[in-house]
């Protein structure tokens, strides 16, 4: 299992538009990837998940990924990070 | 065969099948299955025809509205493809024994629950979300049919009990020929959709859903506000006559798309057009507008979930300003509030939205998203001839206000090292009764008015145009608005300045010799009625209009008013 931690440094948090490109990205990896914020952890496979999190600017998350192609899908998603301006 | 009357909303005769615009009946009865396996399949297959559709949505709504607003159905998709979502209905279906239909209800209900419950408004809107992607899932689940204006490819005519903005947008106009609704008048939304797309419309027949069946042929006579549902053949034959004849007339119109508006003796007024996108553009060229009258930025801010970026209002203004090249444009700044809300500004209800926080009020208040604003259109007036209004201006200060905060951001932005506009008309609307009033005095300070006739009307007269039962009262006619309009053109002119019109009643055949009468500048309208409008003002002498000005003022009722200008005008 591979993990990276994020401080969430988008002004409106984990917003609309990144969540989507995020669980897009996640979702073309066969390896099961979490987020995890605060005591919860979620599907990033999942939309509803992650809004449901309600995750604010400032927050510290953390993404874990398991299986055959871990390596690539946590590199993927960190730079898909970057990209959406949703934290680093 | 049935007759309805209705209003007609925008010009043209269709003459094709009904698509009904409803959204069908989802109710559905919990039962207990055998198979599982064979549920969760039929479940699956609702999913994926659902998904396809909204691919195809998504597809069409980026060419026709661009990528922003085809965002949320790339959200929608992923709402359908959710492990979290997907999976317990999986798992009711077979640990519970139930049917797919309740597996998917009672898990979106859950879901929907949970995020209305949430303290945020966006997270509360995403319950919609989550409500609308499984409405259409029932839909296919039940084989009932879910309409979707973007998907129809054969030639129909929409019947609805109203369109909302959004439905409209949807529209295609190579196979929808044209539709009607129950309810709307000529200056509700989907009536002036109809006449920017140039598709005919008949609005306001109070119970076409009730009388249409789906498939069943209709004729829909834009010009005299008649629906015809099951006509004889004879009947097609004769519309497919007027249809003709119309399309001929249209060619005639044409002709002038290239000439000024001068009148009978020599005269030259403005035709312009009115607009809510850039897209608008193509058609006030083709209609042959001198300048753009009206251009409502509104649309700018409704159907999405946030405000728009300074960049994305600048993109847009300098598209139009572009467009039009040295031709004027006159922009209205937001007029937000009253019957246009924003779900994302959050704003209270009111007992009389009409009369409430809209528009101006808001944006002085609000000037956060004014500045915003303003400081894009300045950036895009280097590109063009821009004009600014302000809408809803009720007293001087108001008008004063704004303007010091429109020289603001023009200061702001000149410190910034940024190119702005510098020489620009600064106006107003006039749609107060109160302006109008006391006109002279605010023509010491504006460059121009613009009399907004729709807003004026329901406020003079103490109607609101949406209610059908004192629509009697919405009389653009009246003795009372023809001294009111004629004070304000009076008072543009004594101070050097110009007035023009851009409500509905600047392209009506019978307010034109009037308007011409009282001495307007500029008369600014719905692309389509400017070659029309055209060919009328070419054939009327100004001075003699100008002869009956004062017979008109003096008149007593409306009625008085519409008989004198047709005998004099040579209208039948």
């Amino acid at each position: 299992m591979v993990e990276k931690t994020f401080k969430i440094t988008s002004a409106d948090g984990v917003h609309a538009r990144p969540a989507t490109v995020l669980v897009q990205n996640a979702g073309k990896y066969e390896s099961d990837i979490n987020l995890h914020y605060k005591e919860k952890s979620v599907n990033l496979k999942s939309i509803m998940g992650i809004m449901s999190l309600g995750i604010p600017a400032g927050a510290e998350v953390k993404i874990s990924a398991e299986g055959d192609d871990e390596q690539e899908a946590i590199d993927h998603l960190a730079s898909t990070m970057q990209n959406e301006g949703l934290g680093e | 065969m049935t007759q309805l009357q209705g209003i007609a909303a925008s010009s043209g005769i269709a003459i094709a099948k009904a698509y009904r615009l409803e959204t069908p009946d989802l109710s559905y009865s919990k039962n207990s299955i055998e198979e599982p396996e064979s549920e969760i399949k039929r479940l699956h297959e609702a999913l994926d025809i659902s998904k396809s559709e909204l691919e195809k949505i998504k597809e069409h709504t980026r060419n026709s509205l661009g990528d922003e607003h085809a965002e949320i159905f790339s959200a929608h998709l992923l709402v359908l493809s959710d492990p979290e979502l997907i999976q317990p209905m999986e798992d009711k279906i077979k640990s519970e024994s139930v049917n797919a239909e309740a597996a998917l209800d009672e898990t979106a209900n859950m879901f929907i629950d949970m995020f209305k419950n949430m303290d945020n408004e966006y997270m509360k809107e995403r319950a919609a979300d989550i409500q609308d992607v499984t409405k259409r899932v029932m839909a296919h689940l039940l084989d009932a049919e879910f309409p979707d204006p973007a998907l129809i490819n054969e030639q129909v005519v929409i019947v609805a009990e109203d369109l909302t903005p959004s439905d409209t947008a949807q529209l295609n106009k190579e196979f929808v020929q044209g539709f009607t609704t129950d309810i709307g008048g000529r200056t509700s939304h989907s009536a002036i959709m109809a006449r920017s797309l140039e598709i005919p419309a008949v609005v306001g027949t109070k119970d076409i859903t009730k009388q249409a069946d789906k498939d069943v042929m209709i004729i829909v006579d834009g010009l005299d506000g008649d629906v015809i549902i099951d006509p004889s053949d004879e009947q097609i034959a004769s519309y497919q006559k007027k249809q003709a004849q119309f399309e001929e007339k249209k060619k005639e119109w044409a002709k002038l798309k290239d000439e000024t508006t001068v009148t009978d003796d020599g005269h030259h007024v403005e035709l312009a057009a009115n607009i809510g996108t850039p897209d608008d553009v193509t058609g006030v060229l083709e209609n042959g507008g001198e300048g753009i009258g009206l251009y409502r930025t509104e649309f700018l801010y409704m159907g999405k979930n946030q405000l728009p970026t300074e960049e994305e209002q600048f993109d847009a203004y300098s598209s139009v300003l572009k467009q039009m090249g040295d031709k004027p444009v006159v922009v209205r700044t937001l007029d937000i509030g009253g019957d246009k809300e924003l779900d994302y500004l959050d704003l209270p209800d009111e007992m009389n939205p009409f009369l409430g926080y809209r528009a101006i009020r808001l944006c002085l208040e609000r000037d956060d998203i004014f500045r915003t604003q303003l400081r894009a259109l300045l950036r895009a007036g280097v590109h063009g001839n821009l004009k600014i209004m302000f809408p809803m201006i009720a007293t001087l200060e108001e008008f004063r206000q704004a303007k010091a905060i429109l020289m603001e951001e023009q200061d702001n932005l000149k410190n910034e090292g940024v190119d702005v506009a510098e020489d620009f008309e600064v106006g107003m609307m006039v749609e107060i009764p109160a302006t109008a009033v006391i006109a002279r005095q605010f023509a010491k300070e504006v460059d121009f008015f613009s009399i907004g006739t729709n807003d004026l009307i329901q406020y003079t007269m103490a109607a609101d145009r949406m209610n059908e039962r004192v629509s009697y009262l919405y009389q653009p006619y009246n003795p009372a608005i023809l001294n009111l309009v004629s004070n304000v053109i009076d008072a543009a002119h004594a101070e050097g300045k110009w007035a023009g019109m851009c409500g509905e009643m600047a392209g009506d055949e019978i307010a034109i010799p009037i308007l011409l009468s009282l001495g307007l500048d500029e008369f600014s309208m719905s692309a389509t009625s400017i070659l029309p409008a055209r060919t009328q003002l070419l054939g009327l002498s100004r001075e003699e209009m100008k002869g009956y000005k004062d017979e008109l003022l003096s008149m007593g009722t409306s009625e008085e008013v519409v008989s004198f200008v047709k005998e004099k005008a040579g209208l039948e």
